[in-house]
């Protein structure tokens, strides 16, 4: 599996692609940074971006860079290797590179700034942390949509809409059953609702570390007391994982009986 | 040496093979022949173990390949298709593929041979067509295996590297490899093959010499006998 990380990783790190997401936190970072001139606005505005955008990339990229490989990765199933190291190491190889992308293009601007002198650098780390996760879990998905789908436009379109479920419909959805229901007690609902959604999950952990909960009225004391209690915060950081964990395995079992 | 049995798969609703059996001898020069559609490639990809058979055996030197992969360190394959990761160079692709194998390779010889050190520290996204299956050629013969599987091998190669691919084929044959090998070209099959293994419809319709096939079909030469098989194999699903 190493092996094909490494090589995976080495393609797509000097592919186009890499360099313009990296080009685009760089910019972002730096232009937010210093016409702000405040790293906590920044930080909560770069968090906006990355929860959005993360997921997207790694969809994207992650279906995209199963179907450009597969004939490449069929010279390879001919080799003496276990099926499951060729795609967790094409799938490793891709999320690290993209995490890459992600470090360096938030990381430069950010030191460049001053983050060791100020006092932000937990936060600033918080939110590096759930971009790294947010990118294996759609990557991983991705890669998993790809693997059940021969039909490459069909794949994509999953895809596509699997990003926008759970990035747009859902925080709908979710809404509307609010206002619906307002009459009853909703607390446990809401709070279950956006611990579903990896999205939601890290916007709601994000927030809560930045100390801005404040913000989000009644519904924030009601995640400030869950996620403040140790319980609470395992149990959003167990979800994550899990939603992280969950695709690979996936990826696994489809991969050992699917024909190439 | 490699042994079908009763070996059925399915796509979907597409019956791909039938109960197909079949047997290659050690050390023989087999052309997979068939029309389109007939299961040549399923046929090589389920020894591989690339596609996974519904029902029936594979056994190559008495061992049965299914859920195995060890056994495909004594296997060249080269595919049909040669695509290779945009970014990587030429000899980025051949340490990688000597990485996983871990073994010693002929592939300086070989790259000699095709003339392809030019291309060595290019990127695999800027080579030709023709280039590209040159590299597909190093990567299948470089470790020297006793058993080469070749898919339409020559697929966009120009007449000279034609030529030297043939040769090459020609000094493994000689080396006494089993090859089992795929193509379109009936030229290649009279050239190379000992043996012919016809398909059609997903079952073994002719296994053996060239001359045999000639003879049943009283034809005069291959591509004669292969135009009556089309011919009578059209007639017998019409009615």
């Amino acid at each position: 599996m190493i092996k094909i990380l490494k090589y995976s990783f080495f393609d797509l790190i000097r592919s186009r692609w890499s360099l313009i997401y990296f080009l685009f936190y760089l910019l972002l970072a730096f232009v937010l940074l210093f016409l702000n001139n405040d790293i906590s606005k920044a930080i909560i505005t770069m968090m906006n971006v990355i929860i959005i955008l993360g997921p997207l990339i790694g969809i994207i990229f992650g279906i995209m860079y199963y179907y450009n490989s597969l004939e490449f990765t069929e010279l390879l199933l001919a080799q003496p290797i276990k099926r499951s190291s060729i795609f967790l190491g094409q799938f490793f190889g891709l999320a690290l590179s993209l995490s890459l992308s992600l470090v360096l293009g938030l990381g430069i601007p950010f030191v460049v700034y001053g983050l060791f002198q100020s006092g932000e650098i937990w936060n600033f780390i918080s939110i590096l942390w759930i971009g790294f996760i947010l990118t294996f879990i759609f990557t991983g998905i991705a890669f998993y949509i790809a693997l059940a789908n021969q039909n490459r436009i069909k794949g994509f379109g999953m895809a596509i809409l699997f990003w926008l479920f759970m990035a747009v419909i859902y925080d709908g959805i979710f809404l509307l059953l609010l206002v619906w229901f307002k009459e009853y007690p909703l607390d446990t609902f809401a709070l279950l609702s956006s611990v579903l959604n990896p999205i939601d999950l890290s916007r709601v952990m994000i927030l809560l570390k930045l100390d801005i909960s404040a913000l989000m009225g009644y519904t924030g004391a009601v995640f400030k007391n869950f996620f403040g209690s140790g319980v609470g915060m395992s149990a959003s950081i167990s979800i994550l994982f899990l939603w992280a964990v969950v695709p690979i395995l996936a990826i696994v079992r489809k991969a050992k009986r699917k024909d190439f | 040496m490699i042994k079908y049995s009763k070996l059925n798969k399915k796509f979907g609703k597409l019956e791909v093979l039938k109960n197909l059996n079949l047997e290659i001898r050690k050390g023989s020069i087999n052309a997979i022949l068939g029309p389109n559609g007939s299961g040549k490639t399923t046929l090589i990809k389920c020894l591989l173990g690339m596609v996974i058979p519904d029902s029936g055996t594979i056994e190559i030197n008495g061992k049965e390949v299914k859920g195995q992969w060890m056994y495909r360190e004594e296997i060249d394959y080269m595919p049909q298709i040669a695509n290779f990761p945009p970014n990587l160079k030429v000899k980025e692709i051949i340490s990688m593929i000597k990485d996983i194998r871990n073994r010693e390779a002929r592939d300086l010889e070989l790259i000699e041979y095709f003339g392809l050190q030019p291309f060595l520290n290019k990127q695999l996204s800027n080579l030709s067509g023709g280039t590209k299956q040159k590299v597909n050629i190093v990567l299948a013969f470089m470790f020297d295996n006793p058993l080469l599987i070749l898919d339409e091998p020559t697929n966009g190669l120009d007449p000279v590297a034609l030529l030297k691919l043939k040769e090459l084929i020609a000094k493994e044959i000689k080396r006494g490899k089993t090859i089992l090998f795929t193509t379109h070209i009936i030229r290649l099959v009279e050239e190379l093959a000992e043996d012919i293994v016809f398909l059609l419809e997903g079952k073994t319709y002719y296994q053996g010499p060239v001359a045999g096939l000639l003879e049943k079909h009283e034809a005069k030469d291959l591509e004669h006998a292969i135009a009556d098989i089309f011919s009578t194999h059209v007639k017998e699903t019409a009615e």
